[in-house]
């Protein structure tokens, strides 16, 4: 069966649609949970802590934390062979444009893999900025995430990056959700309309959700 | 009506191709697309070059022989085939230009000409079905529910023409293997070989070196008989579904 799946396009496109799925449910509880950057350092340390602490005391401190990292990893990883490999065979199988071109034709297509770039940039770009401190333009504190994020944010490149990367969400998550339901066989003609509303509502949500958290610290609501 | 048109023109499927500029003068309005590249091949004919190789055959819409991108779209303008396409959909002194399909699975032959056997070969992927030859069966032997009838016979619709092909940024086949997979999948004279059908259709699909579908949806727009695209999602299903029960066997 995995074989089979990974050796067919059609299957290897249903890899794509459940890793797509698995970040995306991902992003949806990571974005609620950065909101509470509105409540003060104390409500959004303490959540950060708690964390790592989910499922004890069965769970060692982190373990959850750990489990959650390494789906996600392995989600990011299939995700992006996956859209390697297609996007390599795509363009294979269309070796020769059209003199008289139409633009149309591949926006969608650019928008997921030049966003999907941009997307895979951002990921690592993240981790190394708020989750080691590696990239971090201010002073870096572990177990500190609020002054973190608003040091981040204190800096005008800071602001940029994240809000393009989260524009680039919106627009990947929206033809992405979508296409993840036709690939996994559950759109239909009489379902088209709510999974495209949906598809955006969700791009919209995750986008204005995630963006607020620089725009609080640029406007000094949260300082 | 007065035309220019700039027209693929390649000497063999080795040869480099390029595009060609002809004028053509005395175009009525009534004449299908075909009928004017008639026109224009009887005055190259009589200067004594090479007429234009293209693929026709019932010029009624209904063959799937005919082709050509014309300003950029499979078929042209209208929903409808290349034959059935009329000069009034262009206006006198147009600049028309002509393309072959493009997809590295279906190689150009000659001109406007190009080799479609990738489909004949995914059509003899799904093999056969088991239903008796010979006389007509009673047509109620077999119920089928009218949803169903409906179903297959939207699908059945597809004359593999290519257009679905030529008209995506991947050079996919999806549309198409899907309309033939529905077609036969919903029905139960094909439900004995509804799991390797799919499976293997798609299986030559990939082996032909057609691309993958990224949803642009430009297959369901060029297609001339309106097979939607809602049809690939049916057969992603029928691939899921197929997939998970060989597994199981
Ligand atoms: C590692 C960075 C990423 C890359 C390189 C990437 C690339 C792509 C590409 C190229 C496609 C179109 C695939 C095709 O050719 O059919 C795609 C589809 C998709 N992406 Fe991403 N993406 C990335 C991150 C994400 C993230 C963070 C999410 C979470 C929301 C996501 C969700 C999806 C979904 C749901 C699809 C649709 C799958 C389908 O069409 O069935 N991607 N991605
Ligand atoms: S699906 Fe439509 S465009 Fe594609 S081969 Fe069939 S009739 Fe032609
Ligand atoms: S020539 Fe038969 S469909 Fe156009």
């Amino acid at each position: 069966m995995a074989r089979t799946m990974w050796d067919s396009s059609v299957g290897k496109k249903t890899v794509m649609a459940v890793s797509g799925l698995i970040m995306l449910a991902y992003l949806v509880v990571h974005m609620i949970g950065n909101l509470k950057i509105y409540f003060g350092a104390g409500e959004f340390n303490h959540y950060a802590h708690w964390l790592r602490t989910i499922g004890e005391p069965f769970m060692h401190y982190e373990w959850t934390l750990w489990l959650i990292r390494i789906v996600l990893v392995v989600a990011v990883a299939a995700h992006a062979t996956s859209a390697y490999q297609l996007s390599r065979r795509d363009i294979k199988a269309r070796p020769s444009a059209y003199v008289h071109a139409k633009p149309r034709a591949s926006y969608a297509t650019r928008t997921m893999r030049w966003g999907g770039i941009i997307l895979g940039l951002f990921v690592v770009w993240h981790v190394l900025d708020l989750t080691t401190g590696t990239v971090h333009p201010g002073r870096f504190e572990h177990g500190h995430p609020y002054q973190n994020v608003v040091g981040d944010f204190s800096h005008w490149y800071s602001n940029v990056i994240y809000i393009v990367a989260m524009l680039a969400l919106g627009l990947h998550v929206r033809h992405g959700f979508w296409s993840a339901a036709q690939t996994l066989g559950v759109g239909s003609r009489t379902r088209d309309r709510a999974l495209k509303t949906l598809a955006n509502v969700l791009a919209l949500l995750l986008t204005a959700g995630f963006i607020a958290v620089p725009v609080g610290v640029m406007t000094g609501v949260v300082s | 009506m007065k035309l220019t048109l700039r027209v693929w023109r390649q000497r063999n499927a080795d040869a480099p191709g390029a595009m060609s500029t002809y004028d053509v003068d005395g175009i009525s309005s009534d004449m299908s697309f075909l009928e004017m590249l008639d026109v224009l091949n009887e005055q190259l004919i009589l200067s004594g070059e090479d007429p234009v190789a293209f693929d026709h055959d019932c010029r009624e819409g209904i063959c799937g022989a005919c082709s050509l991108v014309i300003n950029g779209d499979a078929h042209g303008p209208e929903r409808t085939t290349t034959c059935q396409l009329h000069m009034r959909s262009f206006r006198d002194g147009d600049t028309i230009d002509i393309e072959p399909w493009r997809a590295a699975a279906f190689p150009v032959i000659k001109d406007l000409v190009v080799d479609r056997s990738a489909f004949d070969r995914i059509i003899q992927a799904g093999g056969y079905v088991t239903a008796p030859t010979g006389s007509a069966p009673e047509a109620h032997a077999t119920p089928v529910p009218k949803a169903d009838a409906d179903f297959a016979f939207e699908h059945a619709e597809c004359i593999g023409c290519g257009a679905c092909v030529a008209a995506c940024p991947n050079g996919a086949a999806m549309l198409f293997t899907s309309a033939k997979v529905n077609h036969l999948n919903v029905l139960p004279q094909g439900a004995p070989e509804r799991e390797t059908r799919v499976l293997d259709m798609v299986a030559q699909m990939d082996a032909e070196g057609f691309g993958g579908c990224t949803l642009t949806g430009e297959c369901a727009t060029a297609c001339p008989k309106g097979i939607p695209l809602v049809s690939i999602t049916g057969m992603n299903k029928e691939w899921l579904r197929a997939a998970r029960r060989v597994a199981k066997r």
